[in-house]
């Protein structure tokens, strides 16, 4: 707490200035103090020191890992003794005990419909929700937002059988559908959210112009609805590509995604840190990607309220 | 059908089977879209549950019907043929193995949330100082992207134990023999590992809290702030008399979410432990139960557990929320 008592040290602004709000500003300006900037640093260095570990040893020979931390490596790269190959992540991808690229498949083919599917049917029920009037319509909507607490845990079980009654259940198919189911609730209430927030006069002003609701969707709601279907669409991703508890409980061996057996490596195979380490990069760099590429979306969805629990 | 259903393990059949899917799926919402499009005058009702209907009839299916099978199985025995009342609750309550699963529970609820949220709030104020604001901001909030397996694979290594005299791999066993300790095996002794475990996911949660805070932070109108300057408020008394009060609701909703969070995280343990050595919680004893003991009943009655656990907190998040959108 010690660096927010320095703050008392910072020089006054002067008064004379007429727009209080713009010194405001300016004061906050100059609390950019040393002691702050200094911490925060040491605070998000301290936050990522563990991740840079694994990576680094991600790229270190097998026998090296077992020998000596990490953290040696700055000592001897700058001895010219380094080395760095790929050969882990050749291990972790291709050799058949591990065989990492058949579950990358996997991931980016559970994934990509567990993200369309979902957005669209709510797309869909949620310009119903708000701008087709009809009867039950606040009722339905306050229920399907009071949906939201249910927990996933609650519907896997009953969930599973009803698949397995259907002879569908170790399929694709499975997955994908209870991605979709568990998304709608939040997707559903969100969209619904952006959709209410777009002026009345233009839906109005199309409507008058003899477009039908459909018309309207596609014309008038699309287009303006694309940072929060961005938004929602990096969460759902997210979402789904590093789920374990649906992929477990609904997959098999042919459709496990990478999570399920990254984390099966990290139980089985503990101590092969040249191969989880690896195996947990390429876990994550498509996330990663995603993520900081999109990230200005994400956030903004964050603020709106969008929460998956 | 079956060529449809399943792929096997060949790659392009997968890939086929996905394009499928979403073809098949869009051409589904355009025959309702025509459908909704046809008639000429046609009545709200039909419209609205066009636009409506077909995601209603998957949470009906998939959400309220099965949640609703969960809680009569959880009053029945283990492969949900007889009926037996409470018995699964009162395992749940009494066994001691459970007990220490319901206290772990407890212990996550209680400490993570608050960790999370008050380092969140700590580093969004110091930020909002900082000169590096985005870099360092991004630095925190990286994790969110990352799996919570991979979190904890980061972790496990951190944590990782060699023998005393030889060489350490683990970053933290490292610093204790640095500082001439003993390595520890730090996952196995209770009650610490939990509080271990729970790092990597404060580790991950921060950066939520920190986001969310540091936009209401931002949002604190420049003339309060000033007018406390001028009073003479500053230091840790801005941050006490000026900055909690004004961002309260928001500091509410991080809490209660990441509590929710908490509560239904089962990833983490599972990877760092395994739900040995006394980690186990709620989340993960009912996977277990279920797909390991095939204990459908017992399982039944945690996820119930589960879910009446968080109920109340979610009525008070929306509560506060709806409050905060007042205040907006």
């Amino acid at each position: 707490m010690s660096t927010v008592k320095t703050a008392d040290a910072v020089p006054e602004v002067p008064r004379r200035t007429s727009n209080l709000s713009n010194r405001a500003r300016k004061a906050r300006k100059a609390l950019s103090n040393p002691w702050a900037s200094t911490l925060a640093v040491v605070i998000a260095i301290i936050w990522t020191v563990p991740t840079v570990g694994l990576l680094v040893t991600s790229f270190r020979p097998e026998l090296d890992i077992r020998q000596s931390g990490w953290w040696t490596v700055f000592g001897s790269a700058f001895a010219g003794e380094g080395v760095f190959s790929l050969r882990n992540y050749e291990a972790a991808l291709f050799d058949g005990s591990t065989n990492l690229a058949v579950f990358f498949i996997n991931s980016f083919v559970v994934t990509l419909p567990a993200v369309f599917i979902p957005i669209t049917l709510a797309l869909l029920a949620a310009y119903g929700f708000a701008w087709v009037d009809f009867k039950g319509s606040d009722f339905l909507f306050i229920a399907v937002f009071a949906l939201q607490i249910v927990p996933i845990q609650i519907t896997l079980v009953p969930l599973l059988s009803a698949y397995v009654d259907l002879g569908i259940n170790g399929s694709f198919w499975t997955i994908w559908l209870s991605h979709s189911i568990f998304a709608l609730p939040l997707a559903i209430f969100l969209l619904h959210n952006f959709m209410k927030e777009i002026p009345r006069s233009l839906v109005e002003a199309a409507r008058m112009d003899g477009a039908g609701h459909v018309q309207v969707f596609f014309r008038v709601m699309l287009p303006l609805l694309t940072p929060a279907l961005a938004a929602f669409a990096i969460f759902q991703f997210l979402w789904v590509w590093n789920d374990l508890l649906v992929a477990l409980v609904m997959g098999d061996l042919n459709t496990f995604p990478l999570t399920v057996r990254v984390a099966e490596l990290a139980g089985s195979r503990g101590g092969d840190w040249h191969l989880l380490s690896a195996g947990a990069f390429i876990s994550m760099i498509v996330p990663l990607i995603v993520f900081l590429s999109l990230q200005r979306y994400f956030v903004r969805g964050l603020l709106a309220g969008s929460v998956k629990g | 059908m079956d060529w449809l259903l399943y792929a096997g393990a060949d790659p392009v059949h997968k890939i086929l089977l996905m394009l499928i899917a979403i073809v098949l799926f869009v051409v589904l919402m355009g025959i309702i879209l025509f459908v909704v499009d046809r008639p000429r005058n046609p009545s709200r009702w039909f419209v609205g549950f066009g636009f409506t209907g077909a995601a209603l009839l998957l949470l009906l299916l998939g959400l309220v019907y099965p949640a609703i099978r969960t809680i009569i199985n959880s009053f029945m025995n283990r492969n949900s043929t007889e009926f037996v009342g409470l018995d699964n609750y009162i395992v749940a309550f009494t066994e001691p193995r459970f007990l220490v699963v319901l206290g772990n529970t407890a212990l996550w609820v209680l400490v993570a949330p608050l960790a999370a949220t008050f380092l969140g709030l700590v580093y969004a104020y110091l930020v909002d100082k900082s000169r590096f604001e985005a870099l360092a901001k991004g630095l925190v909030f990286l994790p969110m992207a990352i799996s919570m397996v991979g979190a904890s694979i980061i972790w496990k290594f951190v944590y990782e134990f060699k023998p005393a005299g030889v060489n350490q791999t683990g970053l933290l066993n490292q610093f204790i023999v640095w500082l001439g300790g003993e390595p520890q095996q730090f996952l196995i002794g209770r009650p610490l590992n939990t509080f271990l475990i729970m790092v990597v996911f404060v580790w991950i949660q921060a950066g939520f809290a920190m986001t969310l805070l540091s936009a209401s932070i931002k949002a604190i109108p420049d003339d309060i702030v000033e007018a406390a300057r001028l009073d003479g408020v500053s230091g840790f008394g801005m941050f006490w008399r000026i900055t909690i009060p004004s961002i309260r609701p928001a500091l509410v909703v991080v809490l209660t979410t990441i509590a929710m969070t908490t509560l239904k995280t089962f990833d983490i343990v599972r990877t760092m432990t395994a739900g040995q050595y006394g980690t186990s919680i709620v989340a993960l004893e009912f996977y277990d139960q279920r797909f390991r003991q095939n204990e459908a009943g017992l399982s039944a009655a945690l996820a119930v557990l589960l879910f009446v656990i968080v109920v109340p907190v979610i009525i008070y998040n929306v509560r506060q929320q709806r409050l905060s959108e007042d205040v907006r």
